[in-house]
């Protein structure tokens, strides 16, 4: 038993998952990283264990399978300090138009999984009188766009979802962070073309989940300049606002 | 394709530009005309691929570190900075570091880049292991001194040439501290800056900076870095044994308009530069690794205050043999043009370890020229003086020499080429740089 604290990084193989695993690892924490194949993970914890020397556990997360969600709660061998949750689709938007499969795909990995999961690691950092929870959401959840709404709305689900679970659990020793990253250069958003002074890498993101954790902020969005960005297109009359081509 | 350049950002070419995110999409994405490319550092185009470039900086994992001994298996996207910061605070620096820490292990092989203590402990390359290659021909083979040992003294120094750089196993080096104990050096002509390195071959870290628009009886006066690790009870109460490397904090935010560098600036920097400098002569004190290895990443995106049009770096490194002549024909001839940079330095190199690695005994000297007027006939100029003097120049930093000096520096090129047909007998494995400088036409 060690007396380090721990996190438990949800979508452990993605770049901000990477990235997470990384910023808590150095800052002294041990580690689980879970995700849908262990065997992808692997490597990435050889790498934590060899430049941290810390523990790293591997655990099978599948956040479509939500039936499975209580026995892997309840299977982890120790109740982490922390759970980051990364686990996200971006889908294609055009597909989720008429593909009613692809857009139940995109709600449910952006919004149904990780709300669930997320919620139910809550109920049990309440039982203990402590513990953080931090959802990565999207500011594509601030306003719904005509180029990615169905992305969009679920991440406003999620976003909803971390706001009123914050309200309740604060008065029960948990906190609860809400991260909208922006434009991260990863292998989501490969090929897109992304606006410059707004992009950010995925270490970036990294060091902002763990620095929200550690100095309790709420709501972070990770480059400064899209607090701004969103609160223009938040407050842009409906009427404008559909007349946009974003 | 996308548009492609080097550090100095000459040429700017078309190449397509991949990122696998395993190594069977690594072998996948090889086709006729591929080069691997790290943190595009070089200076010209050998990180650019003939029709296709494989961007490796996504392959930044520790494979496995062994404490007791610092030995470490690594992929080849990791940067030196990023090693430096994880295993300095463990005990462990790198043997040799070039003069920026945002290279990538891969690049540093590649290029076999070389450091302030070449003259006692060699290259980059001599501190690696073995290396696992993805060859042209499409096999993974890991290569070592003992297995597959011509593919990898080809790999040392070979710029990208024999395959793609996969994993590397090296050595890294027991550090007590992250500081360096320095002592300046003033020297008022060439003569003395070559006589204070020759008297400090037995200093870990020697590097020359030189005043390169002096002239006359001032030419070539320099001030000379020396530097030893730190021990722990050198460094001020208080002080971390590792200090942070900060990231760079000024950045050029925009290209400078290309007169900034002109001949009224550089020699009003180098005029006070050289006085400061001069200042600190005498004792010695105790510098924390990052400004003492690597002055210039303290600024970010630096190669802007060339403008827009880019600059080009000349290293050559000449045979001790004869070489203040010719080191004094060179600085002699910038000096009167005026423009070259505020940067240039000299040090010496000792015998370098792969077929094409840069070093050989001699002294090296580097200079940074804005992209403009006859600089591309001037340094044609420059490098006959060099090929006559039996001296070549650095491929990592190459962006304009001809195949005829290339060929005249760089004797063992038929065994290397050699070897890489041996690996790649469709010639699959390209870079601008091969194009023009190695492959048949």
């Amino acid at each position: 038993m060690t007396s380090r604290k721990s996190v438990l990084v949800l979508g452990g193989s993605s770049d901000i998952g990477r990235a997470a695993a990384r910023a808590f690892a150095k800052a002294g924490y041990d580690v689980g990283l879970a995700g849908r194949d262990v065997a992808v993970l692997e490597p990435d914890a050889a790498d934590l264990r060899a430049r941290y020397n810390i523990e790293v556990g591997l655990y099978r997360f599948d956040v479509l399978d939500t039936a499975s969600f209580e026995s892997f709660v309840g299977g982890l061998p120790a109740l982490p300090d922390v759970v980051v949750s990364i686990v996200g689709l971006l889908g294609v938007q055009e597909k989720a138009e008429s593909d009613l499969a692809h857009a139940t795909m995109i709600m449910r990995s952006n919004y149904e999984g990780p709300s669930l999961i997320l919620g139910l690691f809550a109920e049990k950092f309440l039982g203990r009188g402590n513990g953080t929870i931090v959802g990565v959401s999207s500011v594509a959840g601030d306003r719904g766009r005509a180029s990615n709404y169905v992305y969009g709305s679920a991440k406003a689900g999620f976003s909803a979802f971390l706001s009123g679970l914050r309200a309740r659990a604060s008065r029960g020793g948990v906190h609860v962070v809400t991260v909208k990253p922006g434009f991260v250069r990863t292998k989501m958003t490969e090929g897109m073309k992304l606006i410059a002074p707004l992009t950010v890498e995925a270490p970036v993101v990294g060091d902002a989940i763990l620095q929200a954790v550690e100095s309790k902020t709420d709501v972070v969005y990770v480059s400064g300049k899209w607090r701004l960005v969103m609160l223009i297109i938040k407050t842009l009359p409906e009427a404008v606002f559909k007349k946009l081509k974003f | 394709m996308t548009l492609v350049s080097g550090w100095g950002r000459f040429p700017v070419v078309d190449s397509d530009v991949l990122r696998p995110r395993s190594f069977a999409a690594v072998g996948e994405a090889i086709s006729a005309g591929t080069v691997a490319r790290g943190n595009g550092r070089a200076y010209g185009d050998a990180a650019i691929g003939a029709a296709r470039t494989v961007a490796m900086t996504g392959f930044d994992r520790v494979r496995w570190f062994d404490p007791a001994t610092g030995r470490i298996r690594l992929e080849a996207g990791v940067l030196l900075s990023d090693l430096i910061e994880t295993f300095g605070p463990r005990g462990f620096l790198p043997f040799v570091v070039p003069g920026t820490r945002f290279v990538s292990i891969g690049g540093a092989i590649a290029a076999d880049v070389h450091g302030k203590n070449h003259h006692c402990e060699g290259g980059f390359g001599r501190y690696v292991e073995s290396i696992l290659l993805r060859t042209g021909q499409g096999e993974v083979i890991e290569a070592s001194r003992e297995q597959n040992s011509d593919a990898f003294f080809a790999t040392i120094g070979g710029m990208g040439l024999t395959g793609i750089i996969l994993e590397a196993t090296m050595r890294l080096r027991p550090a007590k501290t992250g500081w360096i104990r320095e002592r300046v050096i003033s020297a008022s002509d060439l003569d003395a800056a070559m006589r204070a390195l020759d008297a400090s071959d037995s200093a870990t870290y020697s590097v020359a900076w030189i005043d390169c628009v002096a002239r006359g009886k001032d030419l070539g006066r320099a001030l000379i870095y020396l530097g030893e690790h730190a021990g722990k009870d050198e460094l001020a109460a208080g002080a971390a044994a590792f200090p942070i490397g900060k990231d760079p904090g000024l950045r050029v935010p925009v290209d400078l308009p290309s007169m900034t560098l002109n001949r009224i600036s550089i020699r009003a920097f180098n005029e006070l530069y050289y006085r400061m400098g001069a200042r600190r002569t005498g004792g010695s004190q105790v510098v924390s690794l990052y400004p003492y290895f690597f002055p210039l990443d303290s600024l970010k995106d630096w190669n802007r205050i060339y403008g827009k049009r880019g600059f080009l770096q000349h290293q050559c490194v000449i045979p001790e043999q004869g070489a203040r002549a010719v080191l004094g024909d060179i600085l002699e001839r910038v000096a009167r043009r005026g423009d070259a940079s505020f940067l240039a330095v000299l040090k010496k190199l000792g015998q370098g370890d792969g077929i094409l690695s840069f070093p050989l005994p001699g002294y090296t000297l580097a200079l940074d020229f804005p992209l403009r007027g006859d600089i591309l006939n001037f340094l044609d100029e420059i490098d006959r003086l060099v090929v006559a003097a039996g001296g070549r120049l650095y491929l990592a930093k190459d962006a304009r020499q001809s195949r005829a000096t290339f060929a005249a520096g760089y004797p063992a090129l038929q065994r290397f080429n050699a070897i890489r047909k041996s690996l790649d007998p469709a010639g699959t494995i390209r870079s601008k740089l091969s194009q023009r400088l190695f492959d048949e036409v």
